[in-house]
């Protein structure tokens, strides 16, 4: 395909591709200063892909959430830190489109996010919560139409840059911990105060500093329906998916990097090998089973989609867990074996073959939601749960 | 079966409210019944009721309050009496 053409291609995957190419300019220097990448963000609200999944009647695309993840690993194929924060956007994203049609203010604002591609940050991590986004410790105070919220968010992934954050807190001041509602807050309805500053091993372009947030904001801004409910329905499966997509682009990149290495020596000497050659076939082979795990678990997302019973069953729950925990560990692996593949290619910054971002940003997966976390929740509904291990459903 | 479901509830839901202030229509998880609780509700349910609970009523929404407990419990014992 021409320039020319390639200019006019409208494809989700082209226009993808043209942030991805954005993407990848800024990603040494995004990571190295762990500042946000400003110019892949532009370029996604430029290309109109931060609204997607945006029902057609409200300004979107309607996309699949195959499509979502295709996206989430074209662009993580060139800086992780812009793909997660493109995911972390459409996990947002997918609490309004799946739960946000029931209450006028937030189908507006979904049309909104629609017409003028804002970014959605999530503050949902709290001090002394110890990790379980499901309990808050503050409470959102409803007093004549206001609603009032402060919370010492110890994690909002590009607080700063976000266009508006979605909270969770506690229902009210009489509330249990687990009875939680979500907030939507625009810009200018909150302030920000720095209290932790985002400097990581990996991922350092999501800028996931902490922040004491105070925010108040008309009280239809609080979504109708339960957190418990939006988090089992949407965000759990949304959450497990497109962070897989993003992992995947990271890994692919890995191997393409390593299949690359590989080339060019068999072809300096003549179709001899280096001695790490096997190893890329040891991650091809890796790198499909992540591809189809993830293929599996959109496929499962969308048939319980079409019956909401089953969002809400323990068999799901356990699926998408599954999913998580598959693709944040094998990444390591097959990372692990493009270093093998390339050595002190991989292992320095600077070459075409360079792994190490790769790696570091690879680490978070494990991380994000702690994989011993979520084991420890699928083997608490694994005393109840009955298996069903039919191949066809 | 009310009161047999509210002592299992009492032993190992481990809610911060004493049950007999629960309504049978109240939302437990507002009440404070955490996932893990739920579990270990749902499986003294299945050892007093001698019954297991099949995957399709594993959902919040069959352990959502003390009235939709009873009601589960009551479809799969009615089930089972059918078959």
């Amino acid at each position: 395909m021409t320039l020319a053409a390639l200019a006019t291609d409208n494809t989700l995957a082209t226009r993808a591709q043209r942030v991805a190419a954005i993407a990848a300019e800024f990603a040494d220097r995004v990571d190295a200063e762990g500042r946000f990448p400003k110019e892949a963000v532009d370029a996604m609200k430029a290309e109109r892909l931060l609204a997607i999944q945006v029902p057609s009647a409200h300004g979107g695309e309607s996309a699949s959430p195959l499509e979502i993840a295709e996206v989430c690993s074209i662009i993580g194929q060139a800086c992780a830190s812009s793909a997660m924060i493109f995911a972390m956007h459409h996990i947002k994203l997918s609490s309004l489109v799946e739960h946000g049609e029931e209450s006028q203010w937030h189908l507006g604002f979904m049309q909104e996010v629609a017409g003028r591609q804002l970014l959605l940050g999530s503050a949902t991590t709290e001090g002394g919560i110890g990790g379980n986004l499901r309990n808050s410790i503050c409470a959102v105070e409803i007093d004549g139409g206001i609603c009032r919220l402060q919370k010492d968010a110890t994690v909002i992934s590009y607080g700063a840059q976000a266009d508006a954050i979605l909270i969770t807190s506690r229902a009210n001041a009489d509330a249990a911990p687990s009875d939680q509602v979500m907030t939507v807050f625009r810009k200018g309805q909150y302030t920000l105060e720095r209290t932790h500053v985002w400097d990581t091993l990996g991922m350092r372009g999501t800028c996931s500093d902490g922040f004491l947030f105070k925010g108040e904001a008309p009280a239809e801004q609080v979504f109708p329906k339960p957190f418990a409910e939006i988090a089992a329905q949407s965000m759990l499966a949304a959450s497990h998916l497109l962070w897989s997509g993003v992992w995947f682009g990271i890994a692919a990149d890995a191997v393409s990097r390593a299949q690359a290495f590989v080339r060019a020596a068999a072809r300096k000497s003549a179709g001899q090998v280096p001695p790490g050659a096997l190893h890329l076939a040891e991650a091809s082979n890796l790198l499909q089973l992540v591809k189809s795990n993830l293929l599996s678990g959109i496929r499962i997302y969308e048939d319980a989609k079409a019956d909401g019973e089953k969002l809400s069953s323990m068999s799901f729950a356990i699926a998408m867990n599954n999913i998580k925990i598959a693709s944040s560990q094998t990444i390591l692996d097959i990372i692990n074996k493009a270093m093998l593949i390339c050595g002190i290619m991989g292992y320095k910054n600077g070459t075409p073959y360079s792994l190490g971002r790769h790696l570091r940003d690879a680490h978070s997966a494990q991380l994000m939601i702690s994989n011993d976390r979520i084991l420890a929740n699928s083997s608490t509904m694994l005393l109840v749960q009955k298996p069903d291990f039919s191949l066809l459903g | 079966m009310n009161e047999t479901i509210r002592e299992l509830l009492g032993r190992v839901g481990g809610l911060p409210v004493p049950v007999a202030d629960i309504a049978d229509e109240a939302d437990l998880y507002a009440a404070g019944l955490s996932s893990f609780a739920s579990v270990q509700v749902m499986l003294a349910i299945e050892e007093a009721f001698d019954i297991e609970f099949p995957d399709n009523l594993l959902n919040r929404k069959s352990f959502a309050s003390i009235k939709a407990i009873e009601e589960t419990v009551a479809q799969i014992i009615k089930s089972r009496e059918a078959a």
